[in-house]
């Protein structure tokens, strides 16, 4: 067992974790229409790759992209796509974004799956079978696993953290994914040390959770991993995060600008360990994940594993419906991180760890109206970055943006810690966010008018050259023009033909005078 | 869109302003009592009246700002102003003074700066300095503690000190110096601070009497730092600052210079410390600017009061360090994870 | 009287020596000034203002010339920037020079009716369309500026300006303080 260390800050949550154990593990039934995002990662847009009235199988390639930074769509059940537009996905905004729609036929027919001997196969071989997968990482943040792994394998990675912390009320589905598939999870950690080959594995959970950690350590005694610990941290809001998680665990800071793998620490969720599990062993692509629905509005709480793009109202229909009246303010993630989602028809996703069903009252807050800063720096005590909020606070209200970036902006990592204690319940983390997407805009428009810049110069520049050219092309000829005729001169200087000509006129006249004299 | 998209956290907010200074005003309450009990009803009818006055300041100069007042008015940072205010009064005054001070505090002191949350100085503290400038004869009228005279002044005579303006020197028996203005006057005429602690003003430590309200300042202090409606930086800093600075006069002359106890125990030094010091709003907002503010505070309270023309400078000492605390917040700013 | 008029003198011819070492010491080479106005202008090259381009106008507001607000593209925002850095009065928009569009325009260009003329091309200041004689035309709907000055010289009137595509990306939290004021105005 390692020294555990502190991090800065953070708080005690009530859990509200037991209300989604209750019961076990339940498996989704399908919907008869998925909504699939096209992009349900962090990077480019994927681009379909079927058109409407294609028949897809189960775990065919719908939409994908070639990017780096890149995770393919995958049909999750067999059936046709009947249509490709705009619905309304999870997004903080409430927008909607382009998704293939697939109406399911129910035989959930598969294609053949190609399982190929894993202890064969090199580490590019595997980190290309995961990236195949369209798998990222499940703890919420969904970036794509494959280019993470692969920059891990080029930085060369000491410790492999395990993150089965799940820090955030109310959420339960890596709980019950440790106890349900807690081999899977210890199989997945092994192929991933078989990719980075690290000196130390650690799997972290917060001692909150006995039941998983009790069948995590029973199937790592059965798996037997080499220089693998399972460590149990004390339970404090947000110690899953990613940069929290290594302070905990060893104490040392990521610094800033750089990332958990450029100092040797490469850390994934355990969901994830899971997905590449399926994917290496059984050639299933990330169709599945576990969702908790829990909150107060929500009849039987629990977990379910849910085919993704299922609409999130299938789900509360498979959990006994809304307790109080026919809605519910609908939250995507945990109530500290998460995102309010503009309605029931919102599909699944990858990140779609959790989805909070409130009463409307449970969160009432008068929108846009809070007391003011008091300086009474409560903030400054519970924020695990080490900021200044309530500096940050001031600089955005004044909208001094490059004021907020000297206080560090950027390092903030929206845990809600502050905006949680804040006496006069100001919501900080809000104007953190519209600093952060105002400072985004800017740079976006100023990287645009930088190249229109460069452009323009580059255009006058070159048309002045061709000026230059046109002039001196000009020049030569006119040159060649002189010369040629200075040459002819000097050859028959006795003859001016001018002068020639005028004689010849002058004779002419002459002529024409004594004819008519 | 009128629709309004709030951002996480969806958590039932845990704390609020009012909660905050209902915990300061139940931190006042024994100190408050002790005092009253030891000078009579008068501190009461102080604090009443400051409060009252400071509700119809607040309220009349929000509607004129047109701001919602009810808000305002409930979460109480009005009535905590307007209390610590009344307790930095001599026991008795008469209601104009309690008027002029507590609409120079709200006015002056919090509205004209913005209100509460953007004003620089301490506004209690602003009323209090500008009453001790502009009527210092009623500002230094102090009284015997009980336990000295054996007797208070009655509800009933206090009500016509304080409303009727009955002639104050009909009760001479009952008015005195504090013991830090005895304490002053003293060295003033060159005598010895054994010779001066023998007069029945001055008790074990510090005046005879204070030192009770003081030690029910300090229990109602450290209920604050329990619920964590401050934290310790700037009471110990503040305190631990005079009592190093005295301690160090003291060993080099204790003719002239009296114990660090007496300091520490007499005049506003304590409830300075845990109530006016740590008004969050004025003061340093960052660990490491708090115990430089309450360092600063300690030892200008301690050169106010031997070297200045004042006899206690808690209140200036506040003002002084308000000032300064743009400057050490800047320089104070801690380390951001990840940063050098 | 006399010592006076020395000692002034001296101070006087002291003061010009050290300001005189400091104009050579702490010589700026070239015009920054114009380089600061001519990064915060939008680089639209459109023209609007009535100047060649946006650097022609930043040379203009250095020497005074123009004022600070002709300048459409950049709108309010632009203005504000420009009267601090300049230290002047921020003023409203000239609306002779064109209204300020939150959402800005792309040039898209009718490949149907294009005949391959080649005049977008040379028109457009940060060359962002692609073609040949006689051949097609496009437009690069990154480097578009949305300047308009394609527009004019096509004859068959085959471009048009359209608001370039706002994706979820573009959507941007709005702080509650700003959120209150809007719902003061709905």
């Amino acid at each position: 067992m390692p020294k555990l260390h502190h991090f800065h800050g953070g708080l005690h949550l009530d859990g509200h974790k037991a209300e989604s154990l209750t019961q076990g593990l339940q498996q989704a039934t399908l919907p008869e229409r998925l909504y699939l995002p096209l992009r349900q990662h962090i990077g480019q847009y994927n681009k379909p790759l079927v058109d409407v009235g294609n028949k897809v199988l189960k775990g065919h390639v719908v939409a994908a992209n070639s990017s780096l930074i890149r995770a393919a769509v995958h049909a999750p059940s067999s059936g046709t796509v009947s249509a490709i537009g705009k619905y309304p996905i999870a997004h903080p905004s409430g927008q909607s974004d382009d998704c293939i729609v697939i109406d399911i036929d129910g035989k959930d027919e598969a294609a053949d799956p190609h399982i190929k001997d894993l202890t064969q196969l090199s580490p590019p071989e595997l980190i290309e079978l995961i990236c195949r997968a369209g798998i990222v990482g499940l703890g919420g943040a969904a970036f794509p696993a494959s280019p993470k792994i692969a920059r891990g394998k080029t930085n060369g990675i000491d410790t492999l953290i395990i993150n089965g912390v799940e820090c955030e009320p109310y959420i339960t589905c890596d709980d019950i994914l440790m106890r349900s598939y807690a081999d899977e999870v210890v199989r997945g950690s092994g192929y991933l040390q078989q990719i980075l080959s690290p000196k130390t594995t650690l799997i972290a959970i917060e001692d909150n959770k006995p039941e998983a950690i009790s069948s995590m350590s029973k199937a790592l005694k059965d798996n037997s991993l080499a220089n693998t610990e399972l460590v149990s941290i004390p339970t404090i809001y947000p110690s899953g995060g990613e940069k929290q998680l290594i302070q905990v665990l060893t104490g040392k800071e990521v610094p800033h600008g750089q990332l958990a793998f450029d100092i040797g620490f490469f850390c994934q969720n355990v969901g994830t360990c899971v997905a590449i599990t399926r994917a290496l062993e059984q050639d299933q692509p990330l169709i599945s994940r576990i969702v908790t629905i829990s909150g107060d509005n929500i009849a039987r709480p629990g977990n379910w594993e849910t085919r993704l793009g299922t609409p999130i109202s299938h789900l509360i229909e498979l959990a006994g419906g809304y307790r109080q009246g026919d809605r519910g303010h609908l939250i995507m993630g945990g109530p500290m991180m998460g995102f309010a989602l503009s309605g029931s028809q919102v599909p699944i996703v990858k990140a779609s760890n959790n989805i909070m069903v409130t009463r409307e009252e449970t969160i009432a807050r008068t929108p846009g109206y809070h007391d003011e800063c008091i300086r009474c720096s409560k903030c400054t005590e519970v924020c695990p970055a080490q900021l200044l909020p309530q500096q940050l606070y001031w600089h955005t209200r004044a909208k001094a943006y490059d004021r907020t970036e000297e206080f560090h902006l950027f390092n903030c990592i929206e845990c809600g810690c502050c905006s949680a204690v804040c006496p006069s319940q100001i919501p900080l983390v809000q104007y953190y966010r519209a600093a952060k997407s105002e400072i985004r805009a800017t740079q976006k428009a100023q990287f645009k008018s930088d190249r229109a810049r460069i452009r323009f110069e580059f255009r006058e520049k070159r048309l002045l050259l061709k000026k230059q050219q046109d002039e001196e092309r000009r020049r030569l000829k006119r040159e060649a023009l002189n010369k040629k005729r200075a040459t002819s001169d000097e050859t028959d200087s006795a003859t001016d033909p001018v002068q020639a000509a005028l004689e010849r006129v002058k004779a002419r006249k002459k002529a024409i005078q004594e004819e008519s004299t | 869109m009128t629709s309004v998209i709030v951002s996480s956290p969806y958590v039932a907010p845990v704390n609020s302003l009012k909660r905050l200074m209902i915990q300061v005003i139940v931190a006042l309450l024994p100190g408050t009592l002790a005092y009253a009990w030891q000078f009579g009803p008068g501190v009461l009818i102080n604090i009443c009246l400051a409060i009252l006055f400071a509700l119809g300041f607040e309220a009349g100069i929000l509607k004129l700002r047109a701001k919602p007042v009810m808000p305002h008015l409930t979460d109480f940072s009005a009535v905590v102003a307007a209390w610590l205010f009344a307790l930095c009064l001599p026991m008795h005054a008469p209601w104009w003074l309690v008027l002029v001070g507590i609409g120079f505090a709200m006015v002056a002191g919090k509205h004209l700066y913005g209100g509460l949350g953007f004003n620089p100085f301490n506004p209690a503290m602003v009323g209090y300095v500008a009453l001790l400038i502009s009527f210092p004869r009623e500002m230094t009228t102090w009284y015997l503690p009980g336990s000295i005279s054996g007797e208070t002044l009655g509800l009933a005579d206090a009500f016509s000190y304080t409303f009727g303006g009955a002639d104050i020197q009909q009760w001479d028996a009952l008015t005195s110096a504090t013991p830090l203005d005895q304490l002053k006057t003293g060295i003033g005429l060159n005598i010895a601070i054994d010779e001066i602690r023998q007069a029945p003003l001055f008790g074990e430590f510090g005046g005879k009497g204070w030192e009770w309200i003081a030690f029910w300042w300090v229990v109602g202090g450290l209920w604050l730092l329990v619920t964590r409606t401050i934290r310790w930086h700037i009471p110990v800093a503040l305190l631990g600052g005079m009592l190093v600075i005295s301690s160090a006069f003291y060993l080099i002359d204790p003719d002239i210079y009296a114990s660090p106890l007496f300091h520490l125990l007499s005049g506003a030094a304590v409830i300075g410390a845990f109530f006016i010091a740590t008004d969050p709003v004025t003061a340093a907002t960052t660990d490491k600017g708090r115990i430089i503010y309450g360092l600063l505070i300690g030892l200008l309270i301690y050169v106010i009061r031997v070297w200045g023309g004042f006899p206690d400078g808690v209140a200036f000492a506040v003002l002084l360090a308000n000032m300064c605390v743009p400057l050490i917040d800047y320089y104070s700013q801690p380390r951001v994870y990840g940063e050098k | 009287m006399i010592l006076a008029i020395l000692t002034i003198s001296l101070m006087a011819g002291l003061f010009g020596l050290i300001l005189g070492y400091a104009a050579i010491r702490f010589k700026v080479e070239g015009n920054p000034v114009v380089d600061q106005i001519d990064s915060l202008l939008p680089q639209t090259q459109c023209g609007q203002c009535t100047y060649a381009g946006c650097r022609p106008y930043a040379e203009a507001i250095a020497n005074g010339e123009a004022p600070i607000n002709q300048c459409p593209p950049g709108g309010q925002s632009t203005i504000v920037a420009l009267a601090d850095l300049l230290g002047t009065e921020v003023l409203e928009l000239n609306a002779e020079h064109g209204e300020h569009l939150e959402v800005p325009l792309v040039a898209i260009i009718d490949e149907q009716t294009c005949i391959g003329c080649t005049l977008c091309i040379q028109a457009c200041p940060v060359d962002a369309i692609l073609g040949a004689a006689k051949h097609m035309h496009t437009v690069i709907e990154d480097e578009c500026t949305g300047c308009k000055l394609c527009l004019p010289p096509c004859p068959v009137d085959c471009i048009e300006m359209i608001p370039s595509v706002q994706t979820i990306d573009d959507w941007k939290w709005s702080t509650p303080r700003d959120q209150l004021e809007l719902l003061k105005d709905a």
